[in-house]
């Protein structure tokens, strides 16, 4: 704990910590993620009911675009969990920084995803009998650049959603299309690493522009979102 | 050449069709304004 | 202002009609695709026109943003004009790779601060909001022009009707989903709150379309599709005539944004009425 507010502030420590002992007490996101996942593994695995040689080519994207269905259930409980006993309107009027509550909402989500894809990749492997044919251990990099580029836009559109009418269906309208490079690298990175055929070295390092450039663009622009009004 | 009159052809309708949404929105504005205008 | 309307309205009328003539009976026919080449006047310079309207959105944002507080605006104004003079230096100093004219880099910088005080200057802070919306919705209209007669080319040309991994129209339809999904945003929030939220999401739309672009441009390498050059030198004629086209379609896209952006600011003030009007009659009806 202490370790933690040392690295990040005493204010997202506590904020992030309190997320994190909620949801191990409800396991609400993380449950409902995880059978989200699940269930997109099992209607694709019937859908397309592939061999060893198409899973390899096709497996990158299933299993990127199924993760980010299933993040964006736990990105729309980011804020709603807050707006519900007016704790937004409380942070809002304390003298806390906002960047602090965003890097605890961002880093809870990317903790919840990351532990949803650490569950679900055997699952994957098993249903589609992957082995990888490149370098293996690039996954975890891709992997993890990936998710946090999710998740820091994810959090970050979260909390322009929850200010609009449908705020579930808004989440991942906005999402979407400004992660369509993140998940077009993901999804690349992926398929090169398993097909070994390039290299999927570009793909990380595009990623690692992406996560650069809107980690930035969030924290500049959070503050004002936060106190709109 | 029918590509060619297709395109030119869906360029127009596609902006003669925004500039119908505009009128209508405008119209629907001037509508507002009257009624305002007649209240007071 | 109203006068001029309808006197700009009858000129870009006359030079549209004039531009639809040079393109199509006045320009060359290209030898190998034929007529259909012409599609290509109408198609490029509606994208250009797409390009810089939204290039305002993103200027108009970020005013909208900054114009709030003056130290923020100050600091601003020097980020613009130091990231125009970088630009400049850094064309005639940085090798550009072959193709690439000097002048023209150098001139985007200039003009880039240009349209940067241009805006500040014809727009309150009050009012770039209004702009934005403006532009973001005739962007759109351009974008979607762009986006249907790519493939009416495509077709005869390549044979397909799209090529996911054509950089050009691929980027293309990728920023036409960032700014309808910015509209949607618009049209589902409406409250005091939507203009700085809009804001925040254009400029994350803006900051994606590099990253957009380098992603497809890689994703073709590794998948390989039909070579879609630009057919190296364009000839002087028909540069002539897109360059024509081009500045008829601008000033047709200035022409719908006047009226648009009217209509926007005449609806601001009907709401803020209607609010004021609710807020007078109500204690009259307590009593």
């Amino acid at each position: 704990m202490s370790l933690l507010s040392g690295l990040l502030g005493n204010i997202a420590a506590a904020t992030l910590s309190k997320d994190v002992r909620l949801e191990w007490r409800s396991k609400d996101a993380i449950n409902s993620m995880l059978f989200f996942a699940l269930l997109v593994v099992v209607i694709f695995s019937f859908s397309f009911d592939p061999n060893a040689e198409e899973s390899r080519r096709i497996a990158g994207g299933l299993i990127w675009v199924g993760f980010l269905f299933a993040a964006v259930v736990a990105l729309n409980q980011t804020w709603a969990r807050e707006l519900r006993n007016q704790v937004l309107d409380a942070y809002r009027v304390s003298p806390a920084p906002a960047n602090s509550l965003f890097l605890a909402k961002a880093l809870g989500n990317f903790i919840f995803v990351c532990v949803l894809e650490a569950l679900m990749a055997p699952l994957f492997i098993l249903f589609y009998n992957l082995r990888a044919l490149g370098p293996g251990w690039q996954l975890i990099p891709i992997a993890l650049l990936g998710t946090w580029a999710i998740v820091v836009n994810g959090t970050f559109f979260a909390a322009l959603s929850i200010r609009t009418r449908s705020r579930e269906i808004m989440l991942p309208l906005l999402l979407f299309p400004i992660s369509i490079p993140a998940l077009l690298a993901m999804v690349e990175a992926t398929t090169d690493v398993l097909s070994g055929e390039y290299s999927a070295r570009f793909w990380i390092a595009l990623l690692m522009a992406y996560d650069v450039v809107f980690t930035i663009a969030s924290l500049f622009l959070f503050e004002t979102v936060l106190h709109a009004e | 050449m029918k590509f060619l009159f297709a395109a030119y052809a869906a360029t127009w309708i596609i902006h003669t069709v925004y500039m119908g949404t505009l009128a209508r929105r405008f119209n629907r504005l001037r509508n507002q304004i009257r009624e305002i205008a007649r209240k007071k | 202002m109203k006068r001029l309307f309808p006197i700009f309205a009858f000129i870009t009328a006359a030079l549209l009609s004039f531009a639809l003539y040079e393109a199509l009976i006045g320009a060359p026919t290209e030898q190998t695709m034929g007529d259909v080449q012409r599609i290509f006047y109408y198609h490029v310079s509606s994208a250009w026109t797409a390009f810089i309207l939204f290039f305002i959105n993103f200027v108009a944002s970020i005013q909208y943003l900054v114009r709030k507080n003056d130290s923020s605006d100050r600091i601003t104004n020097w980020i613009v004009i130091a990231l125009g003079v970088i630009t400049c230096i850094a064309a005639y100093v940085v090798h550009l790779p072959q193709g690439i004219e000097k002048s023209s880099i150098a001139s985007t910088g200039i003009s880039v601060i240009a349209l940067y005080f241009l805006v500040r200057k014809l727009f309150s802070p009050d009012n770039v909001d209004a702009l934005a919306v403006t532009t973001a919705e005739v962007g759109v209209v351009f974008c979607t022009v762009v986006l249907i007669t790519g493939p009416l080319w495509a077709r005869p040309v390549w044979g397909i009707w799209w090529a996911v991994g054509d950089v050009r129209l691929t980027s293309t339809l990728v920023l036409w989903l960032i700014y309808v999904s910015y509209l949607l945003l618009r049209k589902f929030s409406n409250s005091g709150q939507t203009p700085k939220i809009a804001a925040a999401l254009a400029i994350f739309g803006a900051l994606d379309v590099p990253l957009v672009y380098f992603s497809i441009w890689f994703f073709r390498t590794q998948h390989p599709q039909p070579v879609i050059g630009d057919g190296g030198e364009i000839d002087p004629r028909m540069l002539h005539v897109l360059l024509l086209n081009w500045l008829a379609f601008s000033c047709f896209a200035v022409m719908i944004c006047w009226a648009r952006y009217r209509l926007e600011i005449l609806k601001r003030e009907v709401e803020e009425t209607l609010a004021l009007e609710s807020l007078l009659e109500e204690p009259r009806s307590i009593r």
